[in-house]
């Protein structure tokens, strides 16, 4: 195919001098050719000569817009009024649309400026620290507001949206299984390695089979779980009722009446804080296997063996700690998620920003509330 | 060579799945003129757009843009037929992540070498040109009023001067005086320029202010092609309805 600037000619232009001096131009001044012509109208001293007289367009090719601009603001750089030769009627109408284009009033608002000193750095600090603050405020707010929006739903079930609650469930939850067996019976596969090389050492190779239940049950089970969770279904929270709030679906639902806490929140906090637990007893579930994997394979310990030393000396107390924690990380899993959602603006990048800012979140928040809870069994005496 | 025919389409069928939209479609769209094209909702008048802009591949059919086979180009060729046209997509389709100026210099980045700073220039004359204010061009798509997207839709379209302007729904949204102010400038800009205009629309009033030609698109291919008082003496029931109406007829009056 012949490329439509293979078919022009380069766009060029001559001063010719004297006391009326003459500027003509030659060759067709259109967008994909001027890259040339630009640089030198900027870098030829064109500005010192006298006023021009006369403009000569006799000899130009095609013209479009952006040609009939960058032939404007020579002239308005030269100052002048100089007369037009050669002038059909569509040069002069570009030409004299590119003028009024140019010297067009406006009412520009000021740009605020952003400084780069020290004391605007202070300023930044300041104002980001008050930003984390408002932001742990709003997260509270929300925990609120999904509270009072689940007592009303359990006043009035009618309210509750089962069929988005079941869909939530199989989605976040069921869809999860394999990955979550997958992965923790690994973890649990990963401790029983660790304690073997450790505890061989002291000839005391049996004691894994402590190692991985305390491990997996007290601690490990569900913050893998809940760490998985945040990575998978956060950000797909976020990212559906972002794209919702883009779409202003959010606001058609407000102004027919539905609340979006009702509709949007409460089906998937619930489904979180059902599902959650459920895969964390999966979770740990995998991962003594993958212990007792290890020890059969590897350490000759007998899963007979293995599972009568798990009853024996891992009290039921440390698995009820490990599910007690799963419905609490269910519930900040999807608060943040869905907050997140909620708080997406416009733009693609803000979908973007916010889902990504779920996903730390929820990380940072299971990290801390597993802190907590270490704290509070442990002054239990548990 | 191919005359003075910007678009030529023979035989055209589209379909989605087992829904077919067009079949047996034909149509021609002369260089330099504004080529209303009209239908009831659904009939696929974006569709079409769609088609010919080599979005949606056709089941069958050729479509060809200034002689140019679009279904079997080669990937460099579709990038210098690209440069031959704009696009105004009927929600405005900008780049939400760049400002007005740099959505408007994008195409001038992919299809020319220019200076940046000429490039600005350059966007910040075409953001005037469709009736926004330069400072306008600093703000992000999300900060726009529905009109003023429209509006920095049409100056990314006439980025490069196109020769060929495909409009989806240019007015749909507007007030009545925006409206106008927008056909207006259309009506202008191919004036200046020479430009082919596929506009798809739903307005009476854009098509007897803007309008050369007018196709109505219907029952999978096209009803018929002509002038707005050409396609009034139509007896096809649909056209008949459409112009007929107390708001075509107060259009052909304004117009008239």
């Amino acid at each position: 195919m012949l490329k439509q600037a293979d078919l022009l000619k380069a766009p060029t232009f001559e001063l010719v001098g004297g006391d009326d001096p003459r500027l003509v131009l030659r060759g067709d001044w259109v967008v994909t050719a001027l890259a040339d012509v630009d640089q030198k109208l900027r870098h030829e001293a064109l500005a010192d000569s006298a006023a021009l007289a006369e403009l000569d367009v006799s000899e130009l090719g095609s013209l479009d817009t952006a040609g009939a601009f960058l032939i404007d603001r020579t002239l308005r750089d030269l100052g002048g009024n100089p007369a037009l030769t050669g002038c059909t009627d569509e040069v002069q109408s570009l030409l004299q649309q590119a003028r009024t284009l140019a010297t067009q009033e406006e009412h520009a608002p000021p740009i605020p400026e952003e400084g780069h000193g020290f004391v605007d750095l202070l300023e930044r600090t300041g104002r980001n620290a008050e930003h984390l603050w408002h932001e742990s405020l709003e997260s509270l707010s929300f925990l609120g507001a999904t509270l009072a929006a689940l007592s009303t739903i359990i006043w009035r079930p009618a309210k509750m949206r089962w069929t988005a609650l079941v869909s939530v469930m199989e989605e976040a939850g069921l869809d999860a299984v394999p990955i979550i067996a997958f992965l923790s019976f690994f973890v649990g596969m990963v401790v029983a390695f660790i304690g073997a090389t450790t505890l061989a050492q002291f000839g005391a190779t049996i004691f894994v089979v402590e190692l991985v239940g305390f491990g997996v049950l007290r601690e490990l089970g569900g913050v893998l779980v809940a760490i998985i969770i945040a990575g998978r279904t956060n950000s797909a929270f976020t990212a559906q009722i972002g794209a919702m709030k883009m779409r202003q679906e959010i606001d058609a639902m407000q102004t027919l009446g539905l609340n979006p806490m009702h509709v949007i929140v409460a089906p998937r906090v619930l489904a979180m804080m059902i599902m959650v637990p459920v895969l964390t007893f999966i979770g740990m579930l995998t991962a003594i296997a993958g212990g007792m994997t290890v020890g059969w394979l590897i350490l000759d310990i007998n899963p007979t063996v293995f599972f009568n030393r798990l009853q024996d000396n891992v009290p039921i107390d440390q698995f009820w700690i490990g599910m007690s924690k799963a419905p609490v990380f269910g519930l900040a899993i999807a608060l943040i998620g869905c907050r997140q959602g909620l708080e997406v603006g416009g733009s693609v990048q803000s979908l973007g920003q916010h889902t990504t800012k779920s996903v730390v979140q929820a990380l940072f928040a299971i990290i801390v509330i597993d802190a907590f809870f270490a704290l509070f069994y442990q002054e239990l005496g548990i | 060579m191919t005359g003075d025919v910007a678009i030529k389409v023979r035989g055209l069928k589209t379909a989605y799945g087992t829904h077919v939209v067009h079949e047996h479609l034909d149509l021609d769209v002369r260089r330099g003129e504004v080529m209303g094209i009209i239908g009831p909702s659904g009939c696929g008048k974006s569709v079409l757009l769609r088609a010919i802009t080599g979005l949606k591949e056709p089941s069958a059919g050729e479509v060809h843009v200034f002689g140019e086979d679009v279904i079997h180009l080669q990937s460099e060729d579709v990038a210098a037929l690209q440069s031959l046209w704009g696009i105004m997509f009927q929600d405005g389709a900008l780049f939400s992540n760049l400002t007005v100026q740099e959505n408007v210099m994008v195409p001038m980045k992919e299809h020319t070498d220019l200076a940046l700073p000429l490039m600005k220039e350059l966007a910040d004359q075409k953001i005037r040109m469709s009736g926004l204010e330069t400072w306008s061009g600093r703000k992000y798509p999300s900060d726009l009023s529905g009109g003023m997207r429209k509006r920095a839709a049409l100056a990314r379209a006439l980025a490069l001067d196109p020769p060929l302007l495909f409009l989806d729904e240019p007015t749909a949204g507007l007030d009545p005086i925006t409206a106008a102010g927008f056909d207006q400038l259309i009506r202008d800009l191919q004036k200046s320029l020479g430009l082919t205009v596929f506009l798809v629309t739903h307005d009476v009033d854009t098509l007897a202010v803007t309008c050369d030609r007018i196709a109505v698109l219907g029952e999978k291919r096209v009803l018929a092609v002509g002038t707005m008082d050409e396609l009034r003496k139509e007896p096809h029931p649909w056209i008949q309805d459409y112009f007929g109406g107390p708001r075509g007829r107060g259009a052909i009056m304004g117009a008239g």
